[in-house]
């Protein structure tokens, strides 16, 4: 499996997968049937659910490939990411707007990119897992950063 | 029924038989029932020819009720024993209800969900409800002058886990076989995807007599996936009417005196907001025991006065937006829902809003009714051509309360379900051999500001220093959303769990003995149609056994091959005699021997469905 992934593709199969499995399928056959279906709907669900979020799918490569994340454990990221992540978090306490919000959101989400580019370059390209990890923590920075803001975008609004 | 038809998912194992499925739209104000006739969804009427039906319940005494018109008529009359908006109640404690004050009826408070107090005694909104689905159900059973194999029940989006039971413990108090729960935006949209074969990403804005929901949903090929959902379950058209009636007594000068001219000027203001919806303007004439009001109130009036509802709906449907990360111009179409959409400063707020003008071709009462019989119909295996396949989302984090009262969120919100997901945790003292999990739902990080939904315990846990367990807590929600909960210790391997019944749950015990004392007054003879019903379920369940033995009997060995044929010829001749336990009892053995088989059919099924790849790993199935 590569990280590059077309979501596109990736959707026809979640839905034909669940158009096979799918509880519902099963709604006239009794209780046992609806647990088994029901067992392997998750499943699809899971695996879906994994493979549809870049981060997730970046994190689940290197696993796969010897080379553990240890988010709970292990904090190290890029130095410059650490000084960006501090700026950020001034500019999320300093907003008053929603409008201080969007520009905010907008320069996260243009490092998000970049931060994604380089993965797919180190896990597709150059083979290099260990390379990935660092990146792979600080796009979870972003993704929780990402769950503050929508917070103080909704205090706002 | 342990059986599968897999080679032919969706048919019936009996092509000649076709099983009755109902929608029923159970809502705030009115509800409705739907069947697919000939192939077209429509509603079912009563024998008056009206197809909407108020959801209000009146006691009369402690036998005797009355159940839609006939009661909605003396409400002004008896409004203590009259139940109007009981939606509203399902799976609340007195605390959830923020104006417990102004309903007209008396509330009383319960462990779990609140209770109303009438001339029948305390009555639970569970029973209330199955009172009107019982009607409903009876109405389509006279439509179709024979029995209803089952019935899809909507909810609104935003419904929690505590709500959704609520529902389904309603329906199955009803004698109502609950074949899924649906959310009713999204069964508006069954009604106008399957109609206009839209594709694209829909808004579905509906604004019903006590709630409003906003979904965002992806129409593709047969598929309806929600991306995100939202609303506010106490936000309604009554609220339209409470804030106009407001205004009304405030411009007259009049005061009311007691519940009956508070319930008979709701009833003036409820005509005069409708009215409006086709006139410029319109009158409010009223007569009590010391008072008149008369005057006339224009439509930028109401728009004024009712103009904050309308903005809190707006608020609610950009947060849904955000939270599917789309914007106003990604939304290919608004789907309107709800009586209340017929307002036109509704219409028009919604179309400057979104830039478009919503939907509103199909009629907004009846439009989530037919979405929930077309799904209904594909259920019971009906419509073996259909390909329609409803893909949820959860509409609400689920978490556990972790130390210091924060929510940990194992779920989170707009999670494609049926899912299963599991976090880890351990002990914070030495020796600790007690884990309480507390399971809450919702989106705020304190637990005080979620809803709780159970409480257990994990006991037994091997003394260890603090930190040394580890303690899997799993989460699975099924298709209707409802969430089951385990906690295992992984070293020893204790481990307890819980159906999410919310704390207020119904046994099923209390169940059947509410059952008996509440329709046992029904013309309908129980124990003969038990016996009928254990028959026909019998005869199925043998019908199917032996067209599952035809196509996968080469799975059993012979051994196994003579329980199952040693099970048949038992229940068909138990099927002969008149004892309708023995024969459930029969059912239930044959179903049991027949599991495993069941197993090892629906492998051999998804095998082939993932078309060579292992069954052992899904994900490898992506690869490609």
């Amino acid at each position: 499996m590569q990280f590059a992934q077309e979501r596109s593709a990736l959707d026809a199969r979640w839905k034909a997968l669940q158009s096979q499995a799918h509880p519902d399928n099963f709604a006239a056959q009794g209780a046992a049937a609806q647990r088994l279906a029901m067992q392997w709907s998750v499943r699809i669900n899971e695996a879906y659910q994994r493979l549809k979020n870049p981060l997730q799918r970046a994190a689940y490569l290197c696993e796969l490939h010897g080379a553990p994340i240890q988010a709970h454990s292990n904090t190290a990221m890029p130095s410059a990411f650490l000084m960006q992540q501090i700026e950020w978090r001034e500019a999320l306490d300093e907003a008053r707007t929603t409008v201080d919000l969007d520009a905010l959101a907008a320069s996260v989400d243009s490092v998000q990119a970049q931060l994604l580019n380089q993965c797919a370059a180190l896990l597709d390209g150059a083979k290099d897992f260990l390379a990935a990890v660092p990146l792979v923590r600080s796009l979870m920075f972003i993704d929780k950063f990402h769950h503050d803001l929508d917070a103080r975008m909704d205090a706002l609004s | 029924m342990a059986l599968l038809q897999i080679s032919e998912p969706g048919q019936s194992p009996n092509p000649h038989e076709r099983r009755i499925a109902v929608g029923i739209d159970l809502g705030t104000t009115h509800s409705l029932v739907a069947a697919v006739r000939n192939g077209v969804a429509e509603c079912l009427p009563d024998a008056g020819g009206a197809v909407l039906l108020p959801s209000v319940v009146r006691y009369l005494d402690a036998q005797r009720r009355q159940i839609g018109h006939a009661a909605l008529q003396q409400q002004s009359t008896d409004p203590g024993n009259t139940i109007s908006s009981v939606k509203r109640l399902m799976g609340r404690g007195l605390a959830d209800i923020a104006d417990a004050n102004v309903l007209p009826y008396a509330l009383v408070d319960a462990p779990g969900m609140v209770k109303v107090r009438t001339i029948a005694g305390e009555k639970s909104p569970v029973e209330i409800s199955a009172e009107i689905l019982a009607t409903l159900r009876f109405r389509a059973e006279d439509s179709f002058n024979d029995d209803i194999f089952g019935a899809v029940i909507t909810v609104p989006a935003y419904f929690d886990d505590a709500q959704r039971q609520a529902t389904k413990d309603a329906a199955q108090l009803a004698g109502l076989n609950v074949l899924r729960l649906i959310n009713e935006p999204t069964a508006a949209a069954i009604a106008y995807g399957l109609d206009n074969a839209s594709e694209g990403v829909y808004a579905v804005y509906d604004l019903g007599g006590g709630t409003f929901d906003i979904s965002i949903l992806r129409l593709s090929a047969g598929v309806f996936e929600v991306l995100a959902t939202g609303g506010d379950s106490a936000l309604g058209g009554d609220d339209y009417d409470r804030v106009l009636a407001d205004w009304i007594v405030a411009q007259s000068g009049v005061a009311l005196h007691g519940p009956e001219d508070q319930a008979l000027l709701l009833q003036a203001v409820r005509g005069c907001k409708e009215a409006l919806s086709n006139e410029a303007i319109a009158p409010v004439e009223l007569s009590f025991a010391a008072a008149r009001i008369d005057l006339s109130v224009n439509r930028s009036q109401l728009e004024a006065v009712t103009q904050a509802l309308t903005a809190r709906t707006l608020l609610a449907v950009r947060k849904a937006l955000r939270d599917a990360r789309l914007q106003f111009a990604d939304i290919d179409g608004v789907v309107m829902v709800g009586g209340s959409t017929r307002m036109p400063q509704v219409r028009a707020a919604v179309a400057e809003l979104f830039g478009k003008t919503p939907l509103t071709n199909l009629n907004p009462d009846e439009v989530v009714a037919l979405g929930a019989a077309i799904q209904a119909n594909q259920l019971a295996g009906n419509n073996p051509a259909g390909n329609l396949l409803l893909l949820d989302v959860i509409p609400l984090s689920l978490g556990i309360e972790t130390m210091g009262g924060l929510v940990e969120r194992i779920v989170p919100r707009n999670q494609s379900i049926p899912t299963a997901m599991a976090q880890d945790f351990t002990t914070y003292q030495d020796g600790q051999t007690t884990l309480a999990l507390h399971v809450v739902q919702g989106e705020r990080d304190l637990v005080a500001d979620c809803r709780s939904l159970a409480r257990f315990e994990l006991r037994g846990i091997p003394p260890m220093v603090a930190g040394a367990a580890r303690i899997r807590v799993t989460f699975t929600v099924d298709a209707d959303g409802l969430l089951q909960v385990s906690a295992r210790e992984q070293i020893s391997g204790v481990e307890a769990q819980i159906d999410v019944k919310p704390s207020y749950g119904l046994t099923d015990d209390q169940i059947a003995r509410m059952l008996q004392e509440s329709f046992s007054t029904a013309q309908v003879d129980v124990r003969a149609r038990a016996l009928v019903e254990a028959r026909v379920d019998a005869q199925r369940l043998v019908l199917a056994t032996h067209s599952a033995l035809q196509m996968d009997g080469d799975l059993l060995s012979v051994q196994d091959r003579a329980e199952v044929d040693a099970a048949i010829a038992a229940l068909q001749a138990t099927a002969l005699g008149s004892d309708a336990a023995a024969i459930e009892a029969g059912s239930k053995a044959l179903a049991q021997v027949t599991e495993s088989f069941a197993a090892q059919r629906m492998n051999r099924g998804i095998a082939k469905a993932l078309s060579g790849h292992t069954v052992a790993s899904l994900q490898e199935s992506f690869k490609d």
